[in-house]
């Protein structure tokens, strides 16, 4: 994926974002959406998929106008743009459920200080082609969408006993409030991480050998 | 207490709710700079600084943006705004103090990005704050998040002597301090009354 053959387009690009650059567990970018609306499986899947609207979007507007914007303004460029974008998805989520967009609250706005965004507008989209900067935007927002999922997930069921409201713990089960609350979402993080450290640990010691 | 106070307010956004612990905004700094006390002590001064001046202009905007029916433009003009801000300061910390300039490093232009600033001025926004309350709710915000770095860096000075399995090293366990100072602020809740 290196400057010199930017016309290849391979499922890499689409399947960077899912993994091995995994935007949350990976790169450690975006933890405050991903930390802040997990309290519920459906929070999550709603905000992952206006960053990915977002990152979508503006990867493929920042492409298209990447030999127009100079150098020197291009930070601020970017974030308008972004803005632009984050705006439109406001209203639309406002359109489409209030009683969604109150459980969101400001998050949903804070999408422009997402850094994953600017991130790939500034190390991706200013340098390629505009369909390839859409599959990689696409890409990294599932990625997002997923460890946003992961989180929403084990945090409504250890905390409320449900996923997406429908109950899946038998009834006796204690909830473990502390999971919706804050804390709870620093832990869950921080089990997640340290699984995937494990798991790549593993995986270098059996190399080894 | 009246909820309306600016005292309340103050303690509201520097304790009960704290930004970083509560709320969850500004985590990329507090996970990045939280290494040494002194450091994370500049870092929340500069950032209660930015939180000022955004929330004084923020306020500003938002009258004239109601006058002339322009609220949908709310946030792009919120983020320039911020932008600007922070170049101001790092002109200004440039000038007076290099050796914190290159202590910060990186971290000083990535205060544009620093959710807990833009959310500073949309939740005055949306909560309808007047001029003084407004004032109040930043200095708490900045106090808090000051208050929730240093803690941090103090925690992680002791840590760097611990032996710790290799698995929770780094990140991981950083969010897991994080998780035990949230459950602690918690108590906090408390004080509303």
């Amino acid at each position: 994926m290196s400057a010199k053959e930017p016309e290849t387009m391979t499922l890499e690009t689409f399947t960077q974002g899912l993994w091995k650059d995994n935007p949350v567990f990976v790169m450690l970018l975006g933890l405050c959406p991903a930390l802040a609306v997990t309290n519920s499986a459906l929070n999550a899947l709603a905000m992952g998929l206006a960053t990915t609207f977002v990152l979508i979007c503006s990867g493929l507007l920042v492409s298209l106008l990447r030999n127009v914007i100079p150098k020197q303004v291009r930070i601020a460029s970017y974030i308008i743009i972004i803005a632009t974008f984050v705006t439109m998805a406001d209203y639309g989520i406002k359109a489409i459920s209030l009683e969604l967009y109150k459980a969101l609250g400001a998050f949903i706005q804070l999408i422009v200080v997402n850094c994953i965004i600017l991130g790939r507008a500034e190390a991706y989209a200013s340098k390629q082609k505009p369909l390839k900067s859409m599959i990689n935007g696409a890409g990294m927002g599932l990625g997002f969408t997923l460890a946003l999922l992961s989180l929403g997930v084990v945090r409504e069921i250890l905390g409320s006993g449900t996923v997406f409201g429908m109950q899946v713990m038998p009834d006796r089960f204690q909830t473990w409030s502390v999971f919706v609350l804050p804390p709870g979402g620093f832990f869950v993080l921080a089990c997640w991480l340290m699984l995937f450290t494990w798991i790549r640990e593993r995986k270098s010691k059996q190399e080894a050998i | 207490m009246d909820p309306n106070s600016p005292t309340f307010i103050f303690l509201n956004a520097f304790l009960i709710n704290n930004f970083v612990l509560a709320m969850f905004l500004g985590l990329c700094p507090f996970l990045g700079v939280s290494g040494k006390i002194k450091t994370a002590g500049n870092m929340g001064m500069a950032v209660t600084f930015v939180m000022l001046v955004s929330s004084i202009c923020a306020f500003g905007l938002n009258v004239l943006l109601t006058r002339f029916d322009l609220e949908f433009l709310k946030l792009i003009s919120y983020i320039a705004v911020i932008a600007s801000a922070v170049q101001l300061v790092e002109m200004t910390v440039k000038r007076f103090s290099p050796a914190l300039f290159r202590a910060l490093g990186i971290f000083l232009p990535l205060i544009t990005t620093n959710c807990a600033i833009l959310g500073l001025a949309l939740f005055q926004t949306a909560r309808e704050y007047t001029f003084v309350q407004s004032l109040a709710f930043a200095l708490g915000a900045g106090a808090g998040f000051t208050l929730a770095l240093l803690l941090m860096a103090g925690l992680r000075e002791k840590l760097d002597l611990a032996d710790v399995p290799s698995v929770a090293r780094g990140a991981a366990l950083s969010l897991m301090i994080a998780g035990l100072l949230s459950l602690a602020f918690m108590g906090f809740a408390g004080l509303g009354g």
